[in-house]
């Protein structure tokens, strides 16, 4: 039996969105900047996309930019912002539980010269909105918080913390890196007062390579690369019509039934993590009920390495994710466990399991089954 | 404007009546560097020279680089060819070529001429002579000097006319296949790769083994390995990867040794096993990377226990190195990046806190005997179930 359950890794592909892709690359495949019929055919394609895109968000069409996935989507969100508002400040504000696509971003800004703070969490890894309201200045441009953590699946206050920034000063804007959360949560970025949203297209059943940055009309914002003007000169380089095409089936698909997926994740989840509490030295990282992502449940498995147990699982047919990479040599314990403040002894042992709208509760009964069998067994040959 | 190399090659030419042998291996070795270079080449022997010429356009410094990866060679000499068109044809290529590759003048120098045709109308001296004046008219800086000049312009008289006067150091040592053949502990560590890569240089032919250990050690940790070997291959020619599925025997002494003496019997494990496959593929030695006093189990005590279990020699060509020295070579030949991955080998999952740095031999053998037939039968199976593939440098 061959069980994914590294969903917040990477998804599936929708067979409709790859018969999809396959006919815009075999048959429309023009460059959809080109004057001629076939530009105009593919350029459909790109319509449509930021039709779906613009109603699922309930924003206009001219505020989608589609960039090759997240961590470009983060990127040109943070030093775009970053480089168009520094005459108004020089302070950046995120979270310590960021993904590394807006870690690295950061240091990079400090590089240049900008003020990053860095807001705590909690033990289930959410921010305080209090703390957040204490970071502010008169010398902020830009706060950065993700919609859903991709390690421990907490979801932070995005809805409270959009007011509160918009409530302190309306010119702070607000980006919102939604790549685990979007396609599990209906996301408003005017209700919530999100100015920019990134998106990624293989973590909700698209292909790989693209994604989109939500840029609200009002946000000052400068491009990070240059060429032939496309995307309004925000984003150049010929549109990927084929995978911008993919992404939207996808959309289409997620959100033509998300309420009844996202009661059935849940269901999944709740049935996982009654059953891994069975195991003895098992701790749940996060939230384990409907407070939490649907679709990420972290467990800690006291004394055993989490590479080995990702082995083991791997040899039953079973694909999970290593809650942070370590090894004897070099320990990099995730930082995210880490500002959760999980103890240091269960950081090394650490398994995420991710769901997908594929998941099966067979699959979810054969892993518990599992788990049961080579927990104890590998716990019998540790390092002594 | 090269259109060859002279190949010069030390070692090989003092081995009497087996030197065609070295020399069939050295061949066989440039020729399997030289399937790496873009371009079509052709390697002869000839009168004991072996030339690399180019039949078609090549990346010199390419060429020149792949050629310093063939042990067994002392020196590479670009060499320039030119048709038999008589004499005066012959002085204005010699200056030409003196004039492209010397762009200070300021240099003394000599003509050394070697005639292979001897139906040449001058003889040796008097073409060395007459060249030496044309030089001397063309560039009044050059001086002459017949004892120890800066240059040694080398004209030879073939078929065709070859002109050389450079030297670059090649890797030395003795063409690999020219030695027989060993079989290498390949960790993954930093030490095991830069020993195979030793003692190749002596012209030995490598197989590896690696002992994996799933689901402790990971396939990544394995391609790391096959990395490696790629790595050495560039070197050493072909290798035949071995590799050993360690999990149960690791497991079964765990459950059966104390905890502390784990490592050393381990290692006592792979050696054997190493040995039969030694046996089973022709490998007339064995091969580790490891290194006086390095870790526990190479303490001079350890290493004793450990070489007791093989008949085979050991070839430990790091024994006396600093871990620094290791470094070095491994940054030299480029397994150093590779090394240093963070993948956990099969010889740091179990390792105790505290393992036995000074083993004695006969409690090690009173501890393992309580093993018995059932190790015999683990071990049976990890041959059995051995996998085997060949690496090569090159694709083709």
């Amino acid at each position: 039996m061959e069980v994914y359950l590294d969903n917040s890794a990477t998804t599936r592909c929708f067979d409709e969105a790859a018969a999809l892709m396959t006919r815009v690359m075999c048959e429309d495949y023009g460059n959809p900047s080109s004057l001629h019929r076939k530009g105009v055919e593919a350029e459909k394609y790109i319509r449509y996309a930021k039709d779906v895109i613009a109603r699922n968000l309930k924003v206009n069409e001219k505020e989608i930019f589609f960039t090759s996935g997240g961590t470009e989507s983060d990127n040109l969100a943070l030093i775009g912002c970053a480089h168009a508002n520094c005459r108004s400040g020089r302070h950046l504000i995120t979270t310590q539980i960021e993904h590394p696509a807006i870690l690295q971003t950061m240091k990079h800004l400090e590089e240049e010269g900008f003020r990053v703070t860095y807001l705590p969490v909690d033990e289930k890894g959410c921010i305080r909105p209090e703390d957040l309201q204490r970071a502010i200045t008169g010398e902020t441009i830009l706060v950065s918080i993700m919609h859903t953590n991709n390690e421990v699946g907490s979801l932070q206050p995005i809805a409270e913390a959009g007011a509160l920034i918009k409530g302190m000063n309306p010119r702070i804007l607000f980006h919102v890196d939604g790549v685990q959360g979007y396609g599990k949560y209906r996301i408003y970025p005017k209700r919530m007062k999100i100015d920019l949203l990134s998106v990624s297209g293989h973590k909700i059943h698209g292909p790989k390579g693209i994604g989109f940055l939500y840029v609200d009309e009002k946000v000052k914002i400068k491009p990070v690369v240059f060429g032939g003007g496309q995307q309004n000169g925000l984003r150049s380089g010929t549109e990927s019509v084929p995978a911008i095409a993919g992404m939207a089936k996808a959309i289409e698909m997620i959100y033509g039934n998300l309420d009844g997926e996202v009661e059935k994740l849940y269901g999944l989840k709740r049935a996982f993590v009654d059953g891994v509490r069975k195991i003895e030295g098992t701790v749940i990282n996060g939230h384990p009920d409907e407070t939490g992502a649907p679709h990420i449940v972290s467990v800690s498995f006291k004394g055993v390495r989490s590479e080995v147990i990702l082995h083991a699982l791997e040899d039953k047919g079973i694909y999970v994710s290593a809650g942070s990479a370590c090894s004897a040599h070099k320990p990099q314990p995730s930082a995210t466990l880490r500002a959760m403040g999980i103890p240091s002894e269960l950081l090394g042992s650490t398994i995420r399991f991710s769901f997908s709208v594929f998941t099966t509760m067979e699959e979810i009964d054969y892993t518990l089954q599992m788990l049961h069998d080579i927990i104890p067994m590998l716990r019998r040959y540790t390092r002594q | 404007m090269f259109s060859a190399f002279l190949i010069k090659y030390a070692e090989i030419g003092v081995k009497g009546k087996n030197k065609y042998l070295f020399e069939d291996a050295l061949v066989h070795q440039i020729k399997y560097a030289l399937k790496r270079c873009e371009g079509e080449f052709k390697v002869t022997r000839t009168d004991g020279r072996i030339y690399v010429h180019a039949m078609s356009d090549f990346d010199f410094e390419d060429t020149v680089e792949n050629l310093k990866t063939v042990f067994g060679i002392s020196g590479i000499c670009p060499v320039v060819h030119v048709e038999d068109e008589g004499y005066e044809k012959l002085a204005e290529a010699v200056i030409d070529y003196v004039d492209k590759v010397y762009a200070d003048k300021n240099i003394t120098f000599k003509v050394h001429t070697r005639r292979a045709r001897k139906n040449y109308p001058m003889d040796s001296m008097e073409v060395s002579r007459e060249l030496g004046g044309a030089v001397l008219d063309a560039f009044p800086q050059m001086r002459v000097d017949v004892h120890e000049p800066d240059v040694m312009l080398h004209v030879e008289i073939r078929e065709k006319i070859y002109i050389y006067s450079m030297e670059i150091p090649g890797p030395g040592g003795m063409p690999v296949g020219s030695n027989g053949k060993a079989m290498l502990l390949l960790s993954g560590g930093i030490d095991s790769p830069v020993a195979g890569y030793m003692i190749a240089k002596r012209g030995v032919k490598i197989d590896a083994v690696y002992f994996h250990a799933p689901p402790y050690t990971s396939d990544r940790a394995k391609q790391k390995v096959v990395d490696l070997a790629k790595q050495v291959s560039k070197y050493a020619g072909a290798v035949y990867l071995h590799t050993i599925n360690f999990t149960d025997i690791q497991l079964y002494i765990y459950d059966k040794c104390p905890h502390e003496e784990l490592t050393i019997i381990m290692r006592r494990y792979m050696m054997r096993i190493a040995e039969m496959l030694a046996e089973k593929n022709d490998c007339l030695g064995l091969i580790t990377g490891e290194s006086i006093g390095q870790v526990a189990s190479q303490t001079v005590q350890s290493l004793a226990v450990t070489n007791e279990v093989c008949k085979l020699p050991v070839f430990r060509p790091l024994i006396g190195f600093d871990k620094m020295e290791i470094v070095s070579v491994a940054e030299k030949i480029g397994t150093y990046e590779t090394s240093i991955l963070p993948y956990e080998d099969c010889c740091t999952i179990f390792v105790a806190k505290h393992p036995v740095t000074k083993p004695n031999l006969n409690v090690i053998k009173r501890h393992e005997s309580k093993l018995g037939e059932e190790m015999d039968e683990l071990v049976r199976k990890a041959i059995e179930t051995d996998e085997v593939e060949i690496v090569r440098w090159h694709s083709n």
